[in-house]
């Protein structure tokens, strides 16, 4: 898709690719503690090996450190203890060129139009201003932005700014994309959309895709595999592989497999909501 | 009619229905004229003034000590919530005094300025100065708080260093609460600045006003009165449109 928004990154300092073969992106024996009069041990141990072109979602209970694993992968926040890496390279406490994160909140900027949102790390980067034109028009058709190109943030909705986040991150022609609930806020039936419009972004750029969210459905539908978290400090307990062909949308739920995964995500999920709310599953 | 058109309406019905009162009040004797002049008259008094160009030296001693005082309460200000906010072992030490910092009478510090700058323009400077950067400081600081922290997790993806995450992220992020410091500002480096010239200088708008009063010259009193309050409606009208504006582009739904 030489045309879209794929293609080879050509953000000043892009960095090399790994060998063939090696984990796209991984995390070895990672912890990380809120230090503090009463530290709290948020996340780990994880370990966990991304394959490129993966699409790999996390579902967990609240509070079991799911944002902190996309932080610590993306280099916003430094582990407490072990390794991550990105292309074969150490990732700590910079965010490594090739990777692009879509938080859960609006992260849009309100002075600016969504035009200018979507190309502002482009420019910040000092991509040729054709290049930058040429893809976030492209980023704007496919994001079905066009008719509020020249909007502000505060007249979309909250949907259509997150669709606007996530172009800004796209743009940039990641190589590993980190989703922290970008759907968070929006309806059953939206999300259902979006995550239609995920795949076929996943499937156009060819990105590793690392998705954090609460919906089971959600990770059910999107992902070649799902890590079901413990309550904090969030382990993997379950790492679940779907088996789904690389052309799906959500026509998947009507599956007949499509409920065993879930139901497999809900028992385990269950239980560790239970813990985390101080309950026992009975 | 859109509602911004009625209320402006409204607003504009009401300041003309005062002034046709206290128009007819004055020329009906209810109100003695030795006491209130009618408006027309000030009016007549503030042209006549300003075309005379006999307070022109004062207006412009006026507002270029409120001009300095606010572009130094401004950068001085911001500079000073920008470090609170760095600094929140410093901020939490600060925390009272800038709360009780406004019931402190600036002017009996007069004396003292005097006595450092020598008798020019620069003791009232100071004392607009020290009106309005504090007020400049507080909307900083209001404004760095609430820059949301995700929008600096964007800034940290985008790979931005510290300068630029300053200039393209915060700043623009905490405009608003800038532009209500820089309105805040302004108010009290005029109010404070007036009125130190009314009671401590021989120059200014201030001075003039207070000669006039004692002097008995009413005409002059209120055709500066209304000069002063005329600019000062100005001046704050402009800023609070452009915070309007602001905030209204910028206002989550």
């Amino acid at each position: 898709m030489a045309d879209g928004l794929a293609g080879t990154a050509s953000v000043p300092g892009a960095a090399s690719l790994a060998a063939p073969g090696s984990p796209h992106a991984s995390m070895r024996g990672v912890t990380r503690v809120y230090p503090g009069a009463a530290p709290v041990h948020a996340l780990g141990p994880i370990d966990l090996d991304l394959a490129r072109g993966e699409f790999f979602s996390v579902v967990g209970p609240s509070g079991c450190g799911k944002s902190t694993l996309i932080d610590v992968q993306a280099g916003l926040a430094v582990p407490s203890a072990g390794e991550v890496t990105f292309e074969g390279r150490p990732v700590s406490g910079k965010v490594p060129d090739g990777i692009g994160v879509v938080f859960q909140e609006d992260a849009s900027f309100p002075w600016l139009t969504v035009t200018d949102n979507i190309a502002f790390g482009l420019r910040r980067a000092g991509v040729d201003p054709a290049e930058v034109r040429r893809r976030v028009e492209y980023a704007v058709g496919f994001m079905g932005l066009r008719d509020f190109a020249r909007a502000y943030p505060v007249q979309l909705s909250g949907g259509m700014r997150q669709r606007v986040c996530i172009a800004r991150t796209l743009v940039l022609q990641p190589r590993l994309i980190l989703l922290d609930e970008p759907f968070g806020a929006l309806d059953q039936q939206t999300r259902l959309l979006m995550g239609d419009e995920l795949l076929r972004l996943w499937r156009e750029t060819r990105a590793t895709v690392l998705l954090i969210t609460h919906a089971l459905d959600e990770a059910a539908m999107l992902s070649d595999r799902v890590g079901a978290m413990s309550a904090r400090p969030g382990r993997f307990v379950d790492l679940l592989e779907t088996g789904w062909p690389r052309e799906r949308d959500s026509s998947l739920v009507a599956e007949a497999g499509f409920g065993a995964i879930t139901a497999r995500l809900w028992s385990h999920l269950r239980a560790e909501s239970l813990k985390a709310m101080g309950g026992a599953p009975p | 009619m859109s509602r911004g058109r009625a209320v402006l309406a409204s607003r504009v019905g009401l300041i003309v229905g005062s002034i046709a009162l206290l128009e007819i009040l004055c020329r009906t004797g209810v109100i003695n004229p030795l006491t209130l002049l009618p408006p027309s008259e000030m009016a007549v008094a503030m042209v006549n003034l300003l075309a005379s160009g006999k307070v022109a030296p004062d207006i412009e001693r006026t507002f270029s000590t409120v001009a300095i005082a606010f572009a130094l309460s401004v950068v001085v200000g911001i500079a000073a919530g920008a470090v609170l906010h760095a600094i929140p072992r410093l901020r939490r030490a600060l925390d009272p005094l800038l709360a009780s910092y406004y019931a402190v009478p600036f002017f009996v510090f007069y004396p003292v300025l005097v006595a450092f700058f020598g008798l020019n323009e620069m003791p009232l400077v100071a004392i607009g100065f020290a009106a309005a950067m504090v007020a400049m400081a507080i909307s900083t600081l209001n404004g760095l708080d609430r820059v949301p922290p995700v929008l600096i997790k964007v800034a940290r993806m985008h790979r931005l260093g510290r300068l630029r995450t300053l200039f393209l992220v915060v700043v623009p992020a905490a405009a608003a609460s800038l532009m209500t410091g820089m309105k805040l500002a302004l108010a009290y480096a005029f109010i404070s600045i007036i009125a130190g010239e009314f009671i401590l200088s021989g120059k200014g708008l201030g001075y003039q006003i207070a000669y006039a009063y004692n002097s008995f010259d009413n005409k002059t009193m209120y055709g500066l009165m209304l000069f002063v309050l005329l600019v000062a409606t100005a001046m704050n009208s402009l800023l609070h449109m452009w915070e309007q504006r602001l905030l209204r582009r910028r206002s989550r739904a």
